[in-house]
């Protein structure tokens, strides 16, 4: 009976020399990384005060903070983060300690739920608009933050992105808001003698010129990822011809319907698109429609505010960029764009250190973070009614849109992408398939009706 | 025909073919030759434009990706953001760890099993058999919430440990069948003599497992791909920064809206070139390794 | 009478020693591995409503092959699986047993061959994927590049961007990685035969021909039909190369949708499609079904047929 003891020791051995190495890395972090958050300072207490026992149980007390993990799908900010925004914030509250851990936007959802889930998820999640993370809300994940100071410098339509139907609980501080349009390659309009359009028709005349030039691509478009045609097409087009939040809010109560002719008119509109994109457009990735805009070899992107930090800098003093917002379908109309809540802050409703994390989102509201953020992401907007200075001459142009056309934000994102099919989904994929031509703009709109139509009934 | 003459025929035979066999196979020695440079090339090819491409400015590699970078087009941009935005030396590190412990511990339980399922006939021998076939079936993905859910009992998110542990479980299976077929093929008057002198069945298995060292060097190659080249597991399990693997490096440069593809094509490089390096290296231990095992 | 067995066997009165070789490793197996499969897969016998799981027996799965709402879904992930198994069935392995051929027929020199054409299995699927996105980009991409010169530019259309096209470039992107495996498990098997068997057939004047087909072919037909069963079973997981390339969605339009990447969409949800664990449960628990289904075909039917072709 001695020999299976030594073997086992032996192999205790072996699993111990593995655990050893396994932690070993963990335990001397290269960046200043406490891997689990510590259970000490637990108690609501934000100031140093953590019961002496408490704090002798879990191993390194270091310096007494508090730390706060922020979970993110931001994976490009990370810099901006890590370098402007959360030092600013920890200057004025030495004692809690907040990292940016973003994931690939890809992963954000399935990684955030399953985290949620098994409870190891981050005080604060950045969470996306409307019918996106209100189940979250719904199940319990997220924490109600109604009391929460400074709420009161959002507009009302700024916050239903994050709260409940009836407006009547919060669960989010808005961070940001994304602005569409086109950008343009100013050098290339000089060099042809093109400016920028006012009407469909003109922007398709526009379009013509460059493409009878030959020389570059009219328009950075592809279909091969499907969010583009859904996001870059339809929903940057269309309030114009949805007559933005009235054509919106008319298809959540149901007397507006995809098969109305200003949806049809929508696809109609992009169907026209195909000759001016490039050619193979349904092979073309979202990043090689960058690509060739950046390098100069594209007249015409339709694009995202965010686009404005990247694009300024990859394309650095190599041509002038310009930007104009969606054309109207007919001379003289009253134009719409899209102005969309893009992202928020909520809390982790088992978030280990709740009054730390309130602190920070309640920091989120002031002047100080509007003015850091609007000029260190230029082209992610904030929300709140603070007056910020914006440098980036770029954004500039976009924001002063909202003076001469109505804003909206995206028209599925509300109650009716909640059920199954979700319409945002069904848009992506129909978009996709009326600009590649397989399917007619009277099809999508039937289709896109009849999937919302199985599961929603307007009240 | 005459006894002679019909050996002198069948000479001339043997001749001749022997003569329009040589001319065959010069030629067929060329058209294999062609066929198998064919493929290499397109194995090899792809993996080497990625990499002449990370030396490149982003214009060049646009305009022109199927040059070599020239003087003017030459750029180490991409790798400079690598080194300023992230720590290949950590990821490689914790790769390291998460692959060869896991590694150690799949050969090291995996032969235990097979020893004991190739050598005694008990009840359940089957029935652990086929236990171990599912979980060569059922893609392990899908009981990611439960995994995570224990590993939050056992406080070993954000550790490595909790990836080596899921690692070891998934690379049982595999390891155990190609192991149990070489244990039956050990000589049992080895076992049994062994046993006459009064070994132990440890010391049995200590003597044996030397034998089946081909199998072990299968089961490596086979096992530990997969787990070095895992975004799963790091992603769920151990998303921190301190844990992060190198294909989990190489992903984060693939942003959301950002295209930096510079710091791609570096990045990717950067985790693709070691590895080929190495696979390069041990390519004829590996090889041996897999031909050796496929035999039974 | 078993334990009999074991007792004549060792010569011991129990055998401790079997538990002791057994216990750490399926320890952490039947932990991390049996027990959350279990766990998942039993999620598909169940519905949840307002949070609350209730058994529901087969319903899910009767849903998901008939439910209007599921139904072509299901049926068309099924397809594609089916097809990009197919695909590599037909296009990889027979070209894998021709390499391998080759390989054999010229021993040692065939080494830096072997070498280089396994070399793609080490990279990482992120890579891959990347690789033949840019590669295949209509817009930099080596086809148009080549074919253009030679007046054939035509030919080179957007192929991972087509439904008609999607599936079968996918799964040839993942034949191009993972050949050097059936390669080398082909080429194992062939220099197993011996010798002398194959030489005496060229005496008798077989070509070389004859003797691949006649003689070297059936002698590897367990290998081929192992190589068959690991096709099915890594082709219909597949998930990774159409994740990585594709998204989750599995574009254009449903065009490479598997049971993997309809399972991940459904279990986890994707966007604003809303996570369905139960359902996503009864994907897998299909496919489970499916798989084990060409695991017992093989086992009763391939494996004794292809015994009576032993020597």
């Amino acid at each position: 009976m001695t020999k299976p003891v030594i073997l086992l020791k032996t192999m205790l051995f072996v699993l111990l020399i593995a655990a050893i190495a396994a932690c070993a890395p963990v335990a001397q972090p290269a960046a200043p990384a406490a891997t689990q958050a510590p259970a000490a300072t637990q108690t609501p207490a934000p100031t140093q005060a953590p019961a002496a026992t408490e704090a002798a149980a879990t191993a390194p007390a270091a310096g007494e903070k508090t730390s706060l993990i922020i979970e993110s799908w931001r994976q490009d900010d990370l810099a901006v983060w890590q370098d402007k925004i959360l030092p600013a914030f920890m200057a004025s509250h030495p004692n809690i300690e907040v990292k940016f851990q973003p994931v690939a936007n890809t992963e954000y959802s399935t990684s955030l739920a399953t985290k949620l889930e098994a409870g190891t998820a981050g005080d604060l999640i950045m969470v996306e608009p409307f019918d996106y993370r209100l189940k979250m809300y719904q199940d319990g994940d997220l924490a109600k933050l109604n009391d929460l100071p400074g709420l009161e410098n959002f507009s009302k339509l700024a916050l239903s992105a994050w709260s409940t139907d009836d407006g009547s609980e919060t669960y989010g501080v808005p961070l940001a808001a994304v602005l569409h349009g086109f950008i343009y390659n100013k050098d290339i309009f000089e060099e042809l003698g093109l400016t920028p359009p006012a009407t469909e028709a003109e922007f398709l005349a526009l379009l013509e010129k460059v493409k009878a030039d030959g020389k570059y691509t009219p328009l950075a478009m592809g279909t091969a990822d499907s969010f583009v045609p859904g996001l870059l097409g339809f929903q940057l087009i269309g309030p114009n011809y949805w007559k933005g939040e009235e054509g919106r809010l008319a298809l959540i109560d149901g007397s507006g319907k995809f098969t109305d002719p200003a949806y049809i008119n929508t696809w109609a509109a992009l169907e026209k698109w195909r000759p001016y994109m490039p050619e193979g457009f349904e092979g073309v990735k979202y990043g090689d429609m960058q690509n060739l805009f950046t390098l100069g070899k594209a007249a015409v992107y339709p694009a995202g505010s965010w686009e404005i930090s990247i694009f300024n800098n990859q394309i650095g003093d190599k041509f002038k960029l310009g930007a104009f917002p969606p054309p109207v379908p007919n001379a003289g109309d009253s134009c719409y764009f899209n102005d969309h809540m893009d992202m928020g802050m909520a809390l982790n409703a088992h978030a280990k250190n709740p009054e730390a994390a309130r602190e920070f989102l309640a920091w989120l509201t002031t002047p100080e973070f509007a003015e850091l953020w609007n000029n260190s992401l230029p082209g992610f907007f904030s929300l709140s009614n603070h007056k910020v200075e914006i440098t980036d001459p770029l954004a500039q142009e976009f924001l002063s849109w909202r003076a001469s056309c109505a804003s909206t934000p995206r028209n599925s994102y509300q109650i009716i992408s909640r059920g199954e099919p979700n319409t945002d989904g069904e848009i992506n994929r129909v978009t996709t398939l009326v600009m590649n031509g397989q399917m007619t703009p009277e099809e999508a709109g039937a289709e896109v009706q009849a999937g919302l139509d199985k599961w929603y009934k307007p009240q | 025909m005459d006894q002679a003459a019909s050996d002198a025929e069948a000479t001339k035979h043997v001749v001749t073919t022997a003569t329009s066999q040589a001319h065959t196979r010069r030629l067929n020695g060329l058209v294999k030759h062609s066929i198998l440079i064919f493929f290499c090339l397109l194995a090899i090819v792809p993996t080497f434009i990625i990499v002449v491409n990370s030396f490149k400015t982003r214009d060049a590699i646009f305009s022109e990706p199927y040059r070599l970078p020239t003087r003017e087009t030459f750029s180490l941009k991409g790798y400079q953001t690598v080194q300023e935005r992230s720590d290949f030396a950590v990821y490689y590190r914790n790769s390291a760890i998460v692959t060869l412990t896991s590694l150690l511990l799949i050969l090291l339980f995996g032969a235990m099993i097979s020893f004991a399922l190739a050598e005694y006939r008990f009840p359940g021998n089957t029935l652990l058999m086929l236990l171990l076939l599912a979980g060569i079936i059922v893609p392990i993905r899908l009981g990611s919430v439960s995994i995570l859910r224990l590993m939050v009992s056992f406080q070993l998110v954000n550790t490595l440990v909790a990836l080596i542990l899921v690692y070891t479980a998934q690379g049982l299976p595999l390891a155990v069948f190609v192991l149990t077929q070489f244990f039956r093929q050990v000589p049992r008057d080895l076992k049994d003599s062994a046993r006459i002198d009064g070994a132990s069945e440890y010391r049995v298995f200590w003597l044996v497992l030397p034998l089946v060292t081909p199998a072990i060097a299968t089961v490596a190659a086979l096992t530990m791909i997969p787990i070095w080249n895992d975004i799963w597991f790091p992603l769920i399990l151990a998303p921190g920064e301190a844990t992060r693997t190198v294909t989990m490096g190489a992903q984060q440069f693939l942003g959301q809206f950002a295209n930096d593809w510079n710091a791609v094509l570096a990045s990717l490089s950067m985790s693709a070139v070691p590895i080929l390096a190495l696979y390069f290296i041990f390519s004829r231990q590996l090889l041996r390794g897999l031909t050796s095992g496929a035999l039974k | 009478m078993a334990r009999l067995q074991v007792r004549r066997m060792n010569r011991k009165p129990f055998p401790f020693h079997i538990l002791v070789f057994l216990a750490p490793g399926f320890v952490i197996y039947g932990l991390f591995m049996c027990y959350p499969l279990v766990d998942s897969l039993r999620l598909g016998l169940f519905a949840q409503a307002g949070g609350v799981e209730s058994f529901v027996g087969f319903e899910n799965f009767v849903r998901l092959m008939s439910d209007p709402d599921w139904a072509p879904r299901f049926w068309s992930a099924l397809g594609h699986s089916l097809i990009f198994f197919l695909i590599n069935m037909l296009v990889q392995n027979p070209i894998a047993l021709m390499l391998a051929a080759l390989l054999a027929s010229m021993g040692k020199s065939g080494g830096i061959y072997r070498t280089l054409i396994f070399a793609p299995t080490v990279l990482s699927l992120v890579i891959t994927a990347f690789l033949w996105s840019l590669l295949l980009s209509p817009l930099w991409g080596l086809p148009k590049t080549l074919l253009t010169p030679i007046g054939m530019g035509s030919l080179a259309r957007p192929w991972l961007g087509l439904e008609s096209t999607a599936l079968p470039t996918l799964a040839l992107i993942s034949a191009w990685q993972f050949i050097g495996v059936p390669i080398i498990l082909y080429y194992a098997a062939l220099i197993a035969i011996p010798n002398d068997l194959v030489e005496a057939a060229y005496v008798d004047g077989a070509t070389g021909w004859d003797v691949f087909w006649l003689i070297k072919f059936p002698l590897i037909l367990p290998v081929v039909g192992i190589i068959a069963l690991m096709t099915f079973i890594f082709n219909f997981n597949a998930f990774d190369v159409i994740y990585a390339v594709k998204g989750a969605l599995a574009g254009p339009n449903f065009a490479t949708d598997t049971m993997m990447t309809f399972f991940y969409r459904t279990f986890f949800g994707y966007e604003l499609q809303k996570p369905n664990p139960t359902m996503g449960a009864a994907i897998a628990g299909s496919s489970f079904a499916i798989l084990m289904l060409g695991v017992l075909i093989y086992i009763f039917v391939w494996q004794r047929r292809a015994k009576t072709y032993e020597l």
